[in-house]
């Protein structure tokens, strides 16, 4: 069991922020993310994509306030469960919370904060009407252990940077790898596009384009795919192409999952606040933070997720140490005392006198 | 206003919608979906308007003049799903006068 005193579900941006808000309150955090690294949408989605309004930064690339983030917080030693997602919450009778992932890793804290953002990031999956029967049955859409490719026949699907990293990547593990894309055109990095076409040349890949995967064959496990190849002008077929792995890779999109059946408030897929005073839910303890909360004039931005971060923590601090004194302080007055025994402080004055 | 255009917008339940949206506030048809909020929240414009997850998607109805498709638009509907010949990611379109007249629908969420 994993004991902290704010344990935040999402290791985005506010997420990240309320480590250090909460550390120089001496109140120790625990994130949860079902991604397999913090930063969020700023990580996942746009990592390379500039943002604009963060307070005194003209321009920073989402993945680079990410990392900027994680040093600010450092010293308060943060502790993470990733690639895991918050499933269930039991309050104890003395008030503390149990959350327990999908993976059945347990947490335990007085304060729960769900920064969760659009939600937890869920793999999209394809058209193909018998696709659910065949999943965790030959049909992966996230790639856990490359490992279990290892002289299969793997066929993939997908036209971004995943669908053409993998390709290369088990192109050296697997028996045979098919790469099948809707068009010839493929959105990702360059030296994927180019590696991809190099391994295609040596027949290392094999690349079917215009295609796409209409259908899966078996009883029970995989055996095959439908492959329908067609450019809408010469080229119309149908056939079956045989292979041991069929793994979609359409990318993610965010889903508010089981937090949605915590007794929380919910309204326009959010998880409603008390207006903008401490951010908490109708259920004590509970807080909401960033784009996962909502109430009158909410913004979806970075820069009220810290904000939002910042009067949670003192909240959070009644709850953790209810009576007891304290008055804000800041930070280039006090400094800042790292859990890690680091501390930062602004330099003495010099006194010396003039002769 | 008089920048305003009037457009017609079908809903995912196939309720059309016809509203007026403003040419001069650098509004996209995504943001429009989003003003008058007929599509919940967290449902469009999850990327927020990067092309980046087709949570937008809408149908061209009418033969309106639309801006030409760009690479990365053209790339996210290769892969996103309920796609057809008359598919465009709304957040690629801003508004301007000339798109008075407008028709879409939104494509099914997925």
């Amino acid at each position: 069991m994993i004991k902290t005193d704010i344990l935040i579900i999402g290791a985005g941006p506010t997420g990240l922020f309320t480590v250090f808000e909460a550390g120089l309150l001496k109140l120790k955090c625990h994130l949860i993310d079902a991604l397999p690294q913090p930063g969020g949408q700023c990580s996942e989605i746009y990592p390379k994509k500039p943002i604009y309004d963060i307070p005194a930064y003209p321009e920073i690339l989402a993945g680079d306030l990410t990392d900027k983030l994680l040093e600010q917080c450092k010293q308060f030693e943060p502790g993470f469960t990733l690639g895991e997602r918050a499933e269930t919450i039991e309050k104890q009778e003395d008030g503390t919370f149990i959350v327990t992932t999908n993976k059945g890793t347990q947490h335990h804290a007085p304060v729960v904060a769900i920064a969760g953002g659009l939600g937890s990031f869920e793999p999209r999956k394809p058209l193909i009407h018998n696709i659910a029967s065949f999943e965790d049955k030959g049909v992966e859409y996230i790639i856990k252990d490359p490992e279990m490719y290892r002289n299969k026949r793997v066929v993939i699907a997908g036209g971004g940077d995943s669908a053409l990293d993998w390709s290369i990547f088990l192109s050296d593990v697997a028996k045979e790898v098919t790469l099948i894309h809707r068009r010839n055109e493929f959105r990702g990095h360059l030296d994927s596009v180019e590696k991809v076409q190099d391994l295609k040349n040596k027949k290392k890949i094999n690349l079917i384009t215009p295609a796409e995967v209409i259908g899966i064959v078996g009883d029970y496990e995989v055996k095959a795919v439908v492959v329908k190849e067609s450019d809408n002008i010469y080229i119309d077929k149908e056939y079956e192409l045989e292979c041991d792995h069929f793994i979609p890779l359409f990318g993610l999109s965010p889903k508010l999952g089981p937090i949605a059946n915590w007794g929380l408030e919910i309204e326009k897929n959010a998880i409603v606040v008390n207006n903008a005073l401490d951010y908490q839910t109708n259920i004590p303890g509970i807080f909401a933070i960033g784009d996962v909360n909502t109430y009158p004039g909410k913004l979806k931005l970075i820069l009220c997720g810290f904000h939002e971060a910042t009067l949670m923590c003192q909240a959070a601090y009644q709850i953790i140490n209810p009576g007891k004194r304290y008055v804000m302080k800041y930070t280039t007055v006090a400094g800042v005392d790292g859990f890690d025994g680091t501390r930062k402080e602004a330099p003495k004055a010099v006194v010396k006198a003039i002769k | 206003m008089e920048q305003d255009i009037n457009i017609k917008i079908t809903d995912r339940e196939g309720v059309t919608h016809e509203i007026q949206a403003p040419t001069d506030m650098a509004m996209n048809l995504m943001e429009v979906v989003r003003s008058y909020e007929l599509a919940p929240e967290g449902t469009i414009g999850v990327c927020g308007g990067m092309a980046m997850c087709a949570s937008c998607q809408c149908y061209v109805l009418s033969d309106t003049q639309l801006p030409e498709m760009q690479d990365d638009e053209e790339a996210m509907l290769s892969e996103a799903f309920y796609v057809k010949d008359n598919s465009r990611l709304g957040c690629q379109i801003q508004m301007t006068p000339d798109m008075d007249g407008l028709e879409v629908e939104l494509a099914p969420e997925s």
